[in-house]
């Protein structure tokens, strides 16, 4: 565990999560600070229709700017961002999103791996990777990866978890830095850039 | 995991030796095809990857075609489809004659969408389908109209919801696996290979269809390959994109009109 790190350069949170995520992310987004200071990449395995349901329903919790993806976008600081259904979401070194509809990784499309290892490409040290409820071992592999490149690593606690198995996954097979429960996981996210505060 | 330097040695190496030019694809997914591409290959070092795509020409073969994303399907997004049905083929059929290009086809499960489109819309018989892609094998695939069998719950589902009446399987005959369509579907379709990277036009249409494609590449050479298509689109024609890909970063954009329905089909105004 990374005790007392300091951590005020980070560029980009990126959440990932399957089946139970969703509840956690409605108690998370409206307790946010506002303006944001960090960029929050969300990627969560859903059906397969190309509607903006799930954007429509995030936005209703927050003031913080949201956004589907599209193709190109320019990674805006301050913005929560929203990994469309069946593409996979991946960062350029330019700043701006690109999309990929090849084939599904874990059995998922958008993979939370695919965008986990695509942010630690480019964000390194400034990217902190939080895994969140799910029934599949999507995004161990990605919190592999942030780590190697310097990042943090999250997961929620299993116990407080719909579905444990995500994390369980993570814990056993990738080095975590922090396990948190929703509360904490707020608390964390709302301490990061905030000078002087040391966690 | 590759590194910058390296992907430009390959991707300078495929211009190069073979006249590939991959320098403009979007390169956080080049870069992820190309690490799975040596993990699949089991390629113990990146100077043995690089050798075998220099001297080796069928092993390139294979390196393009899985470097290039071939995934697609029946219709995909049935509204998208639907709207083609109200909006797009019932204002093309005053036409004498209606010519469709299907650019980056891939194996041609589009294509096909399409054809049963135009004949249900009692069109097919003075249309002509132009299929294109970069890859001679995955045309190969579109040529011969035999497909999977297992995806076809799946296509028939989209196929209804994008409006269509009949049993879908009555366009296809099912035999150990798979599926082969009518050839009455094929019959109107031409396949050639065509790199939207160093092609020019080749006709003019009536509709480009063009999706999931421009998503592989950088903004210029989106910019470039949507010259092209407007170059290659008369005057009031339509051109339809993937449903996360959009003119809003490209010059030409005050040369179309977008649906009212916010579909992604784009009408040639300017």
């Amino acid at each position: 565990m990374a005790e007392n790190r300091i951590i005020n350069h980070c560029q980009v949170v990126v959440i990932g999560g399957s089946t139970g995520s969703i509840d956690v992310l409605l108690k998370l987004l409206p307790a946010l600070r506002s303006p944001l200071p960090f960029t929050l990449i969300i990627v969560l395995h859903r059906k397969n229709t190309a509607d903006s349901t799930l954007a429509n329903l995030f936005s209703l919790k927050t003031s913080l700017p949201l956004k589907e993806v599209d193709d190109k976008d320019v990674i805006v600081p301050g913005t929560i961002y929203l990994a469309p259904a069946d593409y996979h979401l991946l960062i350029e070194k330019d700043g701006t999103f690109s999309l990929d509809d090849s084939e599904k990784v874990n059995y998922s499309r958008p993979s939370i791996d695919v965008t986990f290892e695509s942010a630690a490409d480019v964000y390194g040290s400034s990217l902190v990777g939080v895994l969140l409820s799910g029934a599949n071992a999507d995004g161990t592999n990605g919190l592999v990866a942030i780590k190697r490149a310097g990042g943090v690593s999250i997961v929620q606690r299993p116990e407080t978890a719909q579905v444990a198995f995500m994390p369980q996954q993570a814990i056993l097979s990738a080095p975590i830095d922090y396990v948190l429960d929703v509360q904490e996981l707020i608390s964390f996210m709302n301490d990061l850039n905030q000078p002087g505060r040391v966690r | 995991m590759i590194e910058e330097r390296e992907v430009d040695l390959l991707l300078n190496d495929l211009l190069e030796v073979y006249g590939y030019d991959f320098t403009h694809y979007a390169r956080a997914s080049l870069k992820r095809r190309i690490n799975r591409l040596w993990s699949l290959d089991k390629f113990p070092s990146f100077a043995e990857m690089r050798y075998r795509v220099r001297t080796d020409p069928h092993y390139l073969k294979r390196f393009v075609e899985e470097l290039t994303v071939n995934v697609t399907e029946m219709f995909r997004d049935p509204l998208f489809y639907k709207t083609l049905r109200t909006e797009v083929i019932s204002t093309l059929a005053a036409k004498p004659f209606i010519r469709i290009w299907h650019a980056g086809c891939s194996t041609g499960e589009e294509v096909f969408s399409m054809a049963i489109l135009l004949k249900e819309a009692n069109l097919l018989h003075k249309s002509l389908l132009y299929a294109t892609d970069l890859n001679s094998e995955v045309l190969e695939v579109a040529r011969k109209g035999i497909f999977a069998l297992a995806p076809m719950k799946q296509y028939s589902e989209n196929y209804i919801l994008s409006g269509g009446k009949k049993d879908f399987s009555s366009y296809y005959t099912a035999q150990y696996g798979h599926v082969k369509f009518n050839e009455e579907l094929a019959g109107k379709m031409v396949f050639s290979t065509h790199n939207l990277v160093s092609d020019r036009s080749f006709n003019e249409f009536d509709l480009i269809l063009c999706r999931n494609v421009l998503i592989y590449f950088d903004k210029a050479l989106q910019e470039r390959v949507l010259t092209l298509f407007n170059e290659s689109l008369g005057p009031l024609s339509y051109l339809a994109l993937g449903a996360k890909e959009t003119l809003k970063f490209s010059t030409l954009q005050p040369k179309f009109k977008q649906l009212e329905n916010n579909e992604k089909i784009w009408r040639k105004i300017g």
